[in-house]
């Protein structure tokens, strides 16, 4: 017991002293944890690759400075391309993924025992893989392109939407669900108007986070050979073109800070 | 008339919310249903429209028997049962006029009610409702914009444009003010008088109850344990629902002070 007395004074502890020790213990091991695993990978490192780190830094920042910005003129059209995958995706990821939250939220699925467990295997599947390695199968599937990353990006995102979305499906408040119910209205209606309207500001805002996760996303599928501005990426690092990769570099930038400045006003606007 | 025939609500967690309630209540009149917090009040109203399922018994009104319909059977005999909620469940988000629409839903097909087609029959019953109840010019704002006892005006219009032949009201005046649960509960008494509607209304406010409803029936455990006028509540009444307490200053006189007051 957390209390006990003593001199006649009732002496009050947040643990009792072996939850105590057992807390001290596990922090040991812990930190054992720590630091085992910290010298495995200081061994396996080739420390005298460090030995002149600043140099090749250097050596490369002079390479990449200036950037080629004549260079511009050919990547208006994979930066196209990738914001491209990247709205496109997310917007068939959220047509998926709006009935699967709504089988797999405890709340409104039709059986816990069967339909439920479905939906979250396709939660878990689809949020499980890397949108890189679903590029990588998709590429070997359908061929490289746009069409292979707008895939991969799709199925990456429904998990992600879906388990976030269901989530806002279980928070709900009941007992508005209950008065449209009590107005005899249909399962259906029920839906529209009593859950609807209670997940739309989460709904908004899941859409965009996954819009602004997935303008960084596309931009890598192109070094797998799914279009967009990675694939000119690759072919620039492959030549050790650094004055272009640095221009890359600066349009994928300016890309991601546009689409965090749009999200952030959109999930301003609605909540 | 609504008849319940030994109405018994068994929770899975093995609790006996209600046993064996038998019932009548005859067209138009307003019932006040007192008793303890865990009485079974939210109960014995919720196994009416079944948002509880009840364990056994029945629940008949004009004839029907709720307990053994179907799914849309059971949405039909919703649709005339008007239901007023104590924390008001009015969808915050949508406005008050698509609240008050809601309660077309039974009457409107899916595709009507999803892009807010309801006939002009029921937006002009919801214009005169919404004017009956002072609340015209916010028809177009947003539910969780309003007051406590705005809300409330509002699910009444909800409840009442469907029609209703009763009224189940849950803990109407709970989160209100003592004097905007007073103008409530003259409203929605007044239009059951209007419309000829009966009520059942869970209260905790005896003196309330007295004050507006022809007949009190008192809960405890479950288990009927009054039923009469209100002026038959004496202090030895009371006792026997809530238990032990100085009751003389709670039974009030039944003409008070402000009732002329407008709602």
């Amino acid at each position: 017991m957390p209390m006990t007395e003593k001199n006649g004074q009732k002496i009050w502890q947040v643990r009792t002293t072996n939850a105590q020790l057992i807390r001290w213990a596990a922090w040991l091991v812990g930190l054992a944890v720590f630091l085992f695993s910290w010298k495995e990978i200081s061994d396996n490192t080739l420390w005298f690759m460090m030995d002149n780190v600043g140099e090749v830094v250097a050596d490369i920042a002079g390479r990449a400075t200036p950037p080629r910005w004549s260079f511009i003129t050919e990547l208006g059209k994979p930066i196209w391309d990738t914001l491209a995958i990247a709205t496109l995706g997310t917007i068939f990821a959220l047509v998926m993924a709006v009935p699967v939250a709504f089988l797999a939220a405890r709340n409104t699925t039709p059986s816990r025992l069967i339909v439920r467990p479905f939906a979250l295997l396709i939660i878990v599947s689809t949020r499980s893989v890397n949108s890189l390695i679903w590029a990588l199968l998709l590429v070997s599937i359908v061929g490289p392109g746009v069409l292979a990353g707008l895939i991969a990006i799709s199925i990456r995102s429904i998990g992600f939407c879906a388990k976030l979305l269901y989530e806002a499906i279980e928070e709900i408040n009941v007992v508005q669900v209950e008065a449209i119910k009590a107005t005899g209205a249909s399962p259906m209606q029920v839906m529209v108007y009593g859950i609807v309207p209670q997940i739309m500001p989460a709904f908004a805002g899941i859409a965009v986070f996954r819009w602004d996760i997935n303008i960084r996303e596309s931009t890598v599928l192109g070094l797998v050979g799914a279009g967009g501005i990675g694939l000119a990426l690759q072919s620039s690092l492959n030549v050790l073109a650094w004055p272009k990769v640095s221009l890359i570099l600066l349009v994928i930038l300016v890309a991601v800070v546009i689409g965090e400045w749009v999200s952030a006003k959109v999930r301003g606007a609605i909540i | 008339m609504l008849e319940l025939q030994g109405l018994t609500k068994v929770y899975n967690t093995g609790d006996k919310a209600l046993s064996d309630v038998t019932l009548t209540i005859p067209d138009g009149q307003v019932v006040a249903l007192i008793g303890p917090s865990g009485a079974g009040k939210s109960t014995l109203i919720r196994c009416i429209n079944r948002l509880v399922q009840p364990t056994s018994g029945s629940a008949i009104i004009d004839g029907v028997n709720i307990t053994a319909l179907g799914p849309t059977g059971l949405r039909k005999a919703r649709r005339k049962m008007g239901m007023i909620f104590q924390e008001y469940a009015l969808v915050e988000r949508l406005t008050v006029m698509e609240n008050v629409l809601s309660g077309r839903l039974g009457y409107v097909g899916f595709w009507r009610s999803l892009f807010r087609k309801f006939p002009q029959s029921d937006v002009d019953e919801a214009y005169r409702l919404l004017d009956r109840v002072g609340l015209l010019e916010m028809a177009d704002k947003r539910a969780d914009a309003l007051s406590g006892g705005q809300r409330q005006r509002v699910g009444i219009c909800r409840a009442l444009i469907q029609n209703p032949s009763l009224l189940l009201v849950d803990e109407p005046t709970a989160s209100l003010d003592p004097k905007t649960s007073r103008q409530i509960m003259r409203l929605i008494v007044e239009l059951c008088s209007e419309r000829g509607l009966a009520a059942i209304i869970n209260i905790h406010d005896v003196a309330l109850a007295q004050m507006y409803v022809q007949r009190v029936v008192g809960l405890k455990l479950g288990v009927v344990v009054f039923d009469g006028l209100p002026t038959a509540l004496t202090p030895e009444v009371l006792t026997d629902i809530y238990g032990e307490e100085d009751w003389e200053a709670t039974i009030e006189k039944v003409d008070d002070e402000d009732e002329d007051e407008a709602v």
